[in-house]
């Protein structure tokens, strides 16, 4: 009998999958072209964009690097867009504003330290001991960028050393209570009576001095930094104060730091501004009068504050009643189950609303434009007053957003990574 | 014996208020207390020595002085001889016509852009990203000036409109000029009988309020669905046709015209205004996108899940199961980004769009050097309006909050 049925026995070679089932054809499928509505929105898209970029690469892409002048451009007939001179030409101006140009090294400098000392608070690889410097960094900045005797920031910090000192020998001695009252209480009056005779009796002996640079010639980017930083470090703590007042048993603190809070949330930063600027002064006893710089930290403080607290508030709130409970069960005293227990789980949920609102921060030190300072939006009209360069904008413009884009993209990666390192969920 | 002692001695020792945790939240709110009145006397005190040494007083008189300058726009009327507290009002009013058309709009841009980021269309979401990255992290102020400075060098000034020689043309069948001064749109004319017109449109909404509840609640008697959209639509639109024509088209459009040096008829919506509305509005949609983004991300995976085995469609799933749960998450950030859109429109003096701060912190401020009354009744509007905001979106956000026991 011969077997009629019909079976392979051999495999047949395997055939490579179907030209839109792999590859870039299967991804454009299944991401741009899986039906007809989502095709046209592709198409649509990518026209749109096609057009934009166009457009902006037309105008954008001048040789107008070199040239001095709006004028200089006019007459190039190589240049039919963009006149890009004056980034390379301003510069300086952009960055450090009247800085005199000899001493700018300091700011290089301080920046450069600058990141020497956020780094051991960002990223818990580099040595914990690097974190003294990050506390020695605000004096030593404040020395570098103002400039005068050393003495003077010295003697600023050796306030903290003595409160320090006095709360570390009287503690075991006479109790917390005492400690920290006698402590504060040395550092102010050294603060208040002694730091500044004792700095320039110093001084005398071993002079060491920076030329003196005033606040009003600090513009640019550097002011921003300046501000957006200090602003910053400052706001943070006063937040977390203002955020446990808010949850407090306590009815009167309670009541306060509500109010404050909703008092600075309420109201425009501009308006604030407009305090910082004109009326300061009539609250402070006759005859004081401080930095604007310093009026401007202090109000961007205040306002950051306050939104910083309803961020931490949030946090503090979303934790579960059991873990308060739990930290009194331990026998924790307040602060202790604060800084054990509470904040470090607060802060953690709170993360991404905390940086977004230092960003926030960060972008509203433009706003101190409109009080006069020279912040780099304040300096694109100075620019733009000039002969050379009268009527330029959108080079400026465009610089001015992709420099503060650069900063405050960085931030909100940061807070990612943040975000994955503290996660200890599965 | 011992216990006994411990029992019967509560008597009160100075140190306890320190000491014993009964007492010591007293002492520190009295303490807390004592301070903050110190604190306030000492500034109201230095505040007034202050004034006094410059020889001026506390007093909010110069409000009913004339003001003795221009503002436009003008939603009431308003000319120089009036009083600085009808120019005040005029910048509030100006004031919140920005924060409300600036919501609205960043409200619909937002919502669009929040739902096409989480699109599949890998193109669109990407677009999406870029300017949702692209506008919340550059400043405001810079957008407001931008804004500004693309209308005045993008849109032809009103005299290429002119004559024959004209190198700009009108859009929508010559009934729309954008210049660089601002944009010409054509403006209603209501003629006798409008107002019947206007009745029937409003009744009309009612009538659609009216259908929803009882559709809604024939759907859950039946489980019959009407083409829910179509009818609401029809009831907007043909009734207030309707009337138009059997009243004879008693509303017209006024539209702008080209006359001997500017434009003439129809409705002049100012540069300034265009563009710290659009900035302000494209700069929180961004932020509203992101919170509808986490907000719909925040509903889980199991609900659209669940929905689908259901039978649902994947808009109906949207509907009738992410949205309403999503909701509760989005409406208090959207909340405080309404908030942030009208503080931040205080930023129109940047382009010269004269509002509250522009009038109060500003002109009046600069005119009668009264810096004091004017920055704190400034702050005072701004408060009242800030707690009102979050206190009508409050109720709305109680209204939709999970009901839970």
């Amino acid at each position: 009998m011969t077997d009629h049925s019909f079976v392979r026995t051999e495999m047949l070679p395997e055939q490579p999958a179907p030209l839109g089932e792999t590859g870039i054809l299967l991804w454009l499928k299944t991401n741009m072209f899986s039906g007809i509505a989502n095709s046209i929105a592709s198409v649509v898209t990518i026209v749109i964009i096609y057009i934009l970029a166009k457009e902006i690469i037309l105008w954008g892409y001048q040789p107008s690097w070199g040239l001095g002048s709006v004028r200089a451009c006019f007459d190039d007939p190589n240049v039919t867009g963009a006149c890009w001179g004056v980034i390379p030409e301003r510069f300086n101006q952009l960055m450090y504003g009247f800085y005199p140009k000899d001493e700018q090294w300091r700011i290089n400098l301080s920046f450069f330290l600058m990141v020497a000392a956020i780094a051991p608070v960002l990223f818990n690889k580099i040595p914990r001991k690097a974190i003294y410097f990050s506390l020695l960094y605000p004096f030593i900045a404040f020395w570098l960028i103002w400039g005068d005797s050393i003495w003077g920031p010295i003697a600023a910090l050796a306030g903290f050393a003595i409160a320090y000192g006095a709360i570390r020998v009287l503690n075991p001695v006479a109790g917390a209570i005492v400690g920290i009252t006698t402590g504060v209480l040395l550092a102010l009056v050294w603060w208040l009576f002694a730091a500044v005779p004792a700095s320039v009796i110093v001084n005398g002996v071993i002079p060491i001095e920076l030329e003196v640079v005033q606040s009003r010639n600090i513009g640019g980017l550097t002011l921003s930094v300046i501000i957006g930083i200090s602003g910053i470090a400052l706001s943070f703590p006063i937040g977390v104060i203002l955020a446990l007042g808010r949850q407090s048993d306590m009815f009167i603190v309670k009541v306060l730091c509500v109010g404050f809070i909703e008092f600075i949330r309420g109201v425009p930063l501009i308006t604030l501004l407009f305090v910082a600027s004109i009326l300061l002064n009539y609250f402070l006893p006759p005859g004081t009068s401080f930095d604007l710089l310093l009026r401007v930290v202090i109000v961007v403080t205040l306002f950051s504050a306050a939104y910083l607290a309803e961020v931490v508030r949030g946090g503090l709130a979303a934790l579960p009643t059991g873990q308060y409970e739990a930290a009194d069960a331990l026998g924790l005293d307040y602060w202790k189950s604060m800084r054990l227990i509470i904040m470090p789980q607060a802060l953690k949920i709170s993360i991404p609303g905390i940086v977004s609102n230092f960003i926030g921060l960060f972008k509203d030190t433009t706003l101190v434009s409109i009080i006069g300072l020279l912040d780099p939006v304040g300096l694109i009209n100075a620019i733009r007053g000039t002969a050379e360069w009268k009527g330029i904008l959108w080079e400026l413009y465009i610089f001015l957003a992709l420099m503060f884009w650069i900063f405050t993209f960085a931030m909100s990666r940061y807070s990612m990574y943040l975000e994955r390192k503290l996660k200890t969920g599965h | 014996m011992a216990m006994a002692d411990q029992n019967a001695g509560p008597t009160f020792r100075l140190s306890m208020l320190i000491y014993d945790t009964r007492y010591r939240s007293l002492t520190i709110q009295v303490i807390v207390l004592i301070g903050f009145m110190a604190g306030g006397v000492w500034l109201v005190n230095n505040m007034l020595n202050n004034l006094s040494d410059l020889g001026k007083d506390l007093g909010f008189g110069f409000l009913n002085d004339a003001a003795g300058f221009e503002i436009s726009p003008q939603l009431i009327e308003f000319s120089s001889q009036d009083s600085n507290l009808r120019a005040a009002i005029v910048g509030m009013l100006n004031t919140l016509m920005v924060a409300v058309v600036g919501c609205i709009i960043a409200t619909i841009i937002g919502v669009i852009v929040g739902i096409a980021r989480l699109s599949k269309n890998w193109v669109v979401a990407r677009l999406m990203t870029v300017y949702v990255e692209m506008f919340r992290n550059v400043p405001i102020l810079l957008w407001i000036v931008f804004a500004i400075a693309i209308i005045n060098d993008i849109f032809p000034v009103p005299r290429a409109f002119k004559g024959d020689s004209a190198t700009a043309s009108m859009l929508f069948n010559e009934s729309v000029a954008l210049t660089n001064r601002g944009f010409y749109v054509p403006s209603p004319i209501w003629l006798q009988g409008s107002m019947v017109v206007v009745i029937v449109f409003i009744l009309s909404l009612v009538a659609i309020k009216f259908f929803g509840t009882w559709s809604k609640k024939r759907q859950e008697a039946t489980g019959d669905i009407l083409p829910n959209f179509w009818i609401k639509l029809g009831i907007f639109v043909v009734p207030a046709v309707l009337i138009y024509f059997i009243m004879g088209r008693p509303i017209e459009l006024d539209y702008p015209a080209f006359v001997k040096f500017n434009f003439e008829g129809g409705l002049f919506i100012r540069a300034p205004f265009i563009a710290i509305t659009m900035a302000l509005a494209l700069y929180t949609a961004a932020f509203i996108a992101e919170a509808v983004r986490s907000g719909i991300q925040a509903i889980s995976k199991g609900q659209s899940e669940a929905a689908f085995a259901l039978g649902l469609r994947p808009n109906r799933t949207m509907q009738l199961i992410i949205l309403p749960q999503a909701l509760r998450v989005i409406i208090p950030p959207l909340i405080s980004q309404f908030l942030n859109l009208t503080k931040n429109s205080s930023l129109a003096t940047a382009v010269g769009y004269i509002e509250i701060t522009g009038t109060l912190g500003g002109t009046i401020l600069n005119q009668t050097g009264r810096e004091m009354e004017c920055i704190m009744l400034l702050m005072l509007i701004y408060l009242s309006i800030s707690l009102s905001i979050s206190m009508v979106m409050n109720v709305y956000n109680n209204s939709v909050k999970l009901k839970e026991r």
